[in-house]
């Protein structure tokens, strides 16, 4: 159906077409085909939605479309209906029959079936008046659960490849650098550097090959916003792409992804061969005489390919390890060539910088960093799924407002942000505009955008074991301050949650960790240590009730944990005695209950059916 | 040009491109280094010899960085010591610490650190990395003494070609070892040893041939013949702290002596045997070819084992190229158990061989099945350079105050041609002297009886040489140009090889020696600290050994003509079955064969 795009007439005309034909429906129904509905059967949801339509005859007056990622991950699968914006949750395809009939056939909308507010148990039908999206503002996902991700045809009529076109017929390499530089848009990757600064660098750059490569190796655990972008427009990548190597002056590009993200390499992979088969990569584009081609790379499953040397090692093919900087990747990066490596949300902001100009884009954001960051909500939070924010935004809105808060009401304990190299926000910080320098100030990090939220049943000193472990695991071998270090670090702590540690043992973690963050060889190593003198640094006193009591004030590490029952609150259920995997807990019904400390292995499966919250950890006496 | 920087308050210049580290090093400021190896190995692994580089968020690794116009920069400062001094306690907590028990207790790099940095005590200690180990014929891994400085990675990739070792698995797993771990006795290992050379620990050594050695001294049953290879003599002195280049052969010789082996031979006097016999063949394959029958050419040289291996290993389609001589070392241990054995009444079986050789792929050499004839081993141990200087010192040799000894005849006597063996296009030329003047009657039409184009330490060195006026009985050669070639370390003979096996090769004859250099350089060789300085005045002496002698071209040892006429003719009946072998196609990972050399 696409033939060759060449010029402004071809988009307008691509564009009129899919509108006009979008404008034959009545309905349009957007089903999330994100990662996460996917994992809880949306295909199944689709099959039955097709099949109803079919049933109910309505299948010329509805468009069914399967869109990226919508953002709302804990409810899935989810479906938008238009013209009406009506949001359904949790459907199952034992629910569609009735939402078709009703929604569609009838016109009333199914309210049982749209988002409820946890606080309130108002249902609130309407996404725009939905506080999870209320809040947002889009860039960088503003296709992502809007379109259709496998059409190119969609990614235009939403203003797609307008900013290539614009960028390569009217604009020079340098124009785009400065549009870029003025735009203020800095590094979605994590340390957030100027990205202007960079393209320029790789714009002045002498070679005779250049090379623009895009970073999708998104590993921090409780990430998956560049996973999102790709899999919900993939497009957008290719455009931003495309602009980065116009402006630095690079014909070739690769995507590294990583194994783990099948779904999102098969939609880049259908999207650069519909690109190709557009024209629009793959030769000349858009009648000029610049040439640019995608080429995908698929990760071998290691996280510090993630780091940008360690990258283009995987890339050459090379053992994924990381080499010393400088010479940084613009003066020789892969191959040897001068090299421009950008995050994928970084890419995903360009085609707005340039089709809708700097200065639009730097109206949202702070003073010292513009636009907006996608960020993923995990941990004991109600609304986890990924939103995208304007910078800046306070991390309590993040959190309650837009995250809905804590899950069952508990008390916000700490937040880790910026994943395994990141830092905790405690509840003091809550109002903490998360923006780059607030951030490092704090002794955490904007990273990629992960975002975990802990409650007060959270121990931070397992939770620096946990990142610890994940870090020495990931540590590539190469450089022996990250490889010991690492090692050395994880084996404290795990001494630690087990009542083993020895006075001192926190200074000697503070040292080790200073030591591992000045001498490490990459971005890996000089920062796996922030986990750790973040908490020390705003939980010291859980560290050292570990140490000096051989507690953990959390009831979270087993070896120093015994439950034990109020009997002023037992109501004598017998729940906990029931769910005992141990058989500790004694007591007769209607009575207060008993638990054994000899046979409590500190499991906490008692506490979790506790009605009456009447169960509580307390100290292990005997280790 | 130079730059100007900072050093420790002192202003300092360097050349433009220079590293942190030597720059400091010009301006007299010395960094603590592990895992560096100049020439060799830059890497970034050990962060021992971070700095502080003002305005630079970090430590840098001095021996990665460039040192820069203007840096300010501190080496000594309380950030940098405390840095390398937790370094080195988190390398050491995942370090075999048994080093009473280490044959490099005192000569270890990583012990001689802790000491220069002063550390006293360790408060990091946990799970080690501990992957046993692996010893195959020729080199024994240790890994549980493994740092994993990388420093044999280079060397087996970077400077060999071979790419045996490389690390594997990650983080705190992470190994050294060939492909999927296996064996290295399983592997494609040439064992040249170049990695035990630059091991700074315990992790990577020759497999030890000393206990065995020291049995069948102490056997009043075995009669115990040594033979030292030319290359030992200029490398001996090494381990008694001469330095490199300094010739040993009386001391030597008397030190062997001392030990109480029976007989003192020269390995040089089986150099100027293979040169006959190698000779012989070449002047047969050319012939051959000329006169339009079936020949192999180009001939290689078949003396270096870590060559054979190689080719065996990756080219094994083309054996045929390679000589059917074997080494010298093994022809003097089957001259030994026959031709000599007579003369003096022993059986074969009594007598005893131990070769002293700058290599470690000699000790699988002598393993292999077609080095046996007559039911024993041509040979029955080899001792490295390094090993013969720890026995003599534990026999209580004062070495340097030894006397000056004589080789025992008649197998001791020897050739200039003999002594350059032991350095890249040694062989070559000695094989020229000899062949250049069958054939014409003349010495080689250069001063001195070197041949230039091939002196010298680049990777690949060529010549042509045309036979003319030659004598009537080698008309047929008239005109005939030789083309020629020499290279040492693996990776030239590799280059040279993808020619040969496309047809595009010119070379008639080429010598492979598989360390870089030759045998100056070799695996088995004492650990200098500048290897590029120690080849060189190794090579030196080797030239000065040879120039000193009174004969300098095989065919002219009087010793060996003795001997051709019990022996009979070069190339003939006795030397087919007791000088020459042929070769077994291995194949990548071995993928040809089921033999390993592997030690249970």
């Amino acid at each position: 159906m696409v033939t060759k795009i060449n010029s402004i007439n071809d988009l307008n005309q691509i564009k009129a077409a899919y509108e006009a034909e979008l404008g034959k429906y009545k309905h349009q129904i957007l089903l999330c085909a994100g990662a996460g509905c996917i994992s809880c059967d949306c295909g199944k949801v689709r099959d039955a939605v097709v099949a109803e339509l079919e049933k109910q005859g309505l299948a010329d007056s509805v468009k069914l479309i399967e869109t990226g990622c919508i953002g709302t991950c804990a409810l899935g699968p989810v479906v938008l209906i238009l013209p009406e914006r009506t949001f359904y949750v949790q459907i199952t395809p034992e629910k569609v029959p009735a939402l078709i009939e009703s929604h569609i056939a009838k016109g009333e909308i199914m309210e049982k079936y749209t988002f409820q507010d946890k606080l309130t148990g108002e249902f609130i039908p309407c996404i725009d008046d939905i506080p999870f999206f209320k809040e947002q503002v889009r860039i960088a996902l503003r296709n992502c659960g809007a379109i259709e991700y496998a059409s190119l045809e969609a990614y235009i009529a939403n203003g797609g490849y307008y900013a290539a076109e614009k960028a390569l017929t009217s604009m020079s390499a340098k124009d785009v650098v400065d549009e870029v530089k003025a735009s203020g848009l800095r590094g979605r990757g994590g340390g957030g550097f100027p990205t202007g600064v960079k393209w320029e660098a790789g714009y002045n750059a002498k070679g005779d090959r250049k090379f623009i490569v895009c970073n999708a190796d998104e590993g921090d655990p409780g990430a998956f916003m560049d996973r999102s972008v790709i899999e919900g427009d993939p497009h957008n990548l290719i455009e931003g792409m495309i602009l980065g190597g116009y402006a630095i002056g690079a014909t070739k590009g690769y995507v590294y992804i990583r194994a783990e993200y099948p779904i999102a390499v098969d939609r880049l992979d259908v999207a650069i061969a519909q690109a190709r088969e557009a024209g629009l990569l793959g030769g000349k584009l858009f009648g000029t005489d610049f040439e640019f081609d995608l080429e995908i790379r698929i990760g071998a499953g290691a996280f510090v390919c993630g780091e940008e040397t360690s990258l283009m090692a995987s890339i050459e093919g090379q053992r994924g390890e990381p080499r010393q900087k400088p010479p940084f990747p613009f003066q020789s990066g892969l191959f040897g060539c001068p090299t421009i490596i950008n995050n994928v949300e970084t890419f995903a902001n360009i085609p707005a910088i340039i089709k809708d100009t700097a200065a639009e884009f730097a109206k949202v954001g702070t003073e010292k960093a513009k636009g907006t960051k996608v960020f993923a909500l995990a941990g004991d939070i109600v609304n986890s799924g990924i939103i995208e924010v304007p910078i800046g935004t306070p991390m309590r809105r993040i959190i309650f407002d837009i995250g809905g808060g804590m899950i069952g009401g508990r008390e916000f304990k700490a937040a880790q942000v910026g994943g395994p190299s990141g830092g905790c926000i405690t509840k003091e910080n809550l109002d903490v505009p998360m923006e780059y320098d607030a951030l490092i100030a704090l002794g955490a990090m904007m990273g990629s955008g992960g975002l975990i939220a802990m409650n007060d049943e959270t121990c931070m000193v397992d939770t620096a074991r946990f990142f610890m472990d994940f870090i020495q695991d990931e540590s590539c071998g190469k450089c022996a301050a990250c490889r010991i270090g690492t090692k050395r670090m994880l084996e404290m702590l795990i001494r630690l949650t087990k009542g083993k540690g020895e006075p001192g043992d926190v200074e000697r973690l503070l040292e080790l960790g200073q030591v591992v963050k000045d001498t490490a060889m990459c971005g890996l190593g000089q920062t796996a240590p922030n986990p750790i003198i973040s908490t020390i640094s705003n939980f010291r006193d859980e560290y050292d009730a570990h140490i000096e009591d051989h507690r953990c004030p959390a009831g979270v590490c087993r070896a120093l944990t015994v439950f034990e029952i109020d009997p002023q609150s037992c109501l004598g259920c017998t729940l906990c005695a029931i769910n005992c995997p141990v058989n500790a807990i004694s007591g007769e019904r209607k009575s207060p209950h008993y638990i054994d400390p000899a046979l409590c292995i500190g499991c906490g499966v008692c506490r979790d059916n506790c009605r009456p919250n009447a169960i509580h950890p307390t100290k292990r006496e005997v280790l | 040009m130079n730059i100007k920087l900072t050093i420790n308050g002192i202003p300092c210049e360097a050349p433009q491109g220079s590293t942190i580290l030597q720059a400091a090093k010009l301006n007299g400021i010395h960094i603590p280094t592990l895992c560096y190896l100049e020439g060799i190995h830059k890497f970034g692994t050990c962060r021992i010899c971070v700095v502080e580089v003002e305005g630079a968020r970090n430590l840098q690794a001095s021996c990665m960085v460039e040192a820069k116009d203007g840096m300010v920069i501190h080496t000594n400062s309380k950030r940098v010591r405390d840095a390398r001094k937790v370094m080195y306690q988190l390398i050491v907590s995942d370090h075999n610490q048994d080093c009473l028990a280490c044959d490099r207790n005192q000569d270890c790099e990583l012990q001689a650190l802790g000491r220069e940095l002063g550390v006293t005590d360790n408060p990091y200690y946990g799970e080690k990395n501990e992957n046993g180990i692996d010893i195959s014929e020729s080199v024994t891994r240790d890994m549980t003494k493994c740092i994993l400085c990388r420093r044999c990675v280079s060397v087996c990739n970077n400077i060999q070609g071979v790419g045996v070792l490389n690390a594997e698995n990650r983080g705190f797993s992470t190994i050294i070892a060939p492909a999927a771990n296996q064996p290295l006795g399983a592997s494609d290992c040439a064992f040249c040893g170049q990695c035990t050379v630059v091991c700074p620990v315990g992790a990577l050594k020759e497999t030890s041939h000393q206990e065995r050695v020291w049995a069948a001294l102490n056997d009043p049953n075995k009669y115990v013949i040594v033979q030292p290879a030319p290359a030992v003599r200029v490398g001996i002195g090494e381990c008694f702290g001469l330095e490199p280049g300094t010739s040993q052969t009386g001391r030597l010789v008397t030190a062997l002596r001392r030990l109480g082996f029976d007989d003192v031979f020269d390995t040089n006097w089986a150099a100027d045997l293979t040169i006959m016999e190698e000779g012989t063949e070449f002047l047969q394959r050319v012939k051959a070819a000329v006169t339009g029958g079936k020949a192999v050419l180009p001939m290689a040289t078949s003396c270096s084992p870590g060559w054979v291996k190689f080719i065996e290993n990756n080219f094994p389609d083309q054996l045929g190229h390679l000589s059917s001589c074997k080494s010298p070392h093994m022809m003097m241990g089957a001259v030994l158990k026959s031709y000599y054995a007579k003369k003096i009444g022993k059986k074969p079986e009594d007598i005893y061989v131990v070769s002293i050789m700058p290599c470690t792929a000699k000790k699988t050499e002598i393993a292999r099945p077609e080095m046996y004839n007559d039911g024993v081993p041509n040979v029955d141990a080899v001792l490295t350079v390094r090993e013969l200087g720890d026995m003599v010192k534990s026999a209580g040799i004062d070495f340097l105050a030894l006397p000056e000894g004589e080789f025992d005849s008649p197998l001791g006597m020897s050739t200039g041609a003999a002594d350059i063996f032991g350095l890249t296009g040694g062989v070559m030329e000695a094989a020229l002297r000899t062949v250049y003047e069958i054939i014409t009657g003349r010495e080689l039409p250069w001063p001195d009886l070197h041949v230039p184009p091939i002196v010298g330490l680049e990777q690949i060195k060529e010549a042509t040489i045309k036979l003319e006026d030659v004598k009537p009985e080698w008309k047929i050669l008239e005109g005939f140009e030789v083309n020629i070639a020499v290279t040492s370390g693996l990776e030239g003979a590799r280059i040279i090889m993808d020619q040969v096996k496309a047809g595009t090769c010119k070379y008639h004859f080429f010598e492979v020696m598989g360390c870089p250099g030759g045998c100056i350089t070799g695996g088995g060789q004492p650990r200098p600290k500048d290897i590029f300085e120690a080849r060189k005045k190794r090579m030196e002496a080797l030239y000065a050994e040879d120039e000193g002698k009174a004969l300098r071209k095989s065919h002219e040892n009087p010793a060996l003509i003795e001997f051709y006429k019990e022996w009979g003719e070069p190339c003939g009946h006795n030397s087919h079955e007791y000088l020459h072998t042929h070769y077994v196609p291995r194949g990548k990972y071995n993928d040809l064969t089921e033999e390993t050399f592997v030690v249970k």
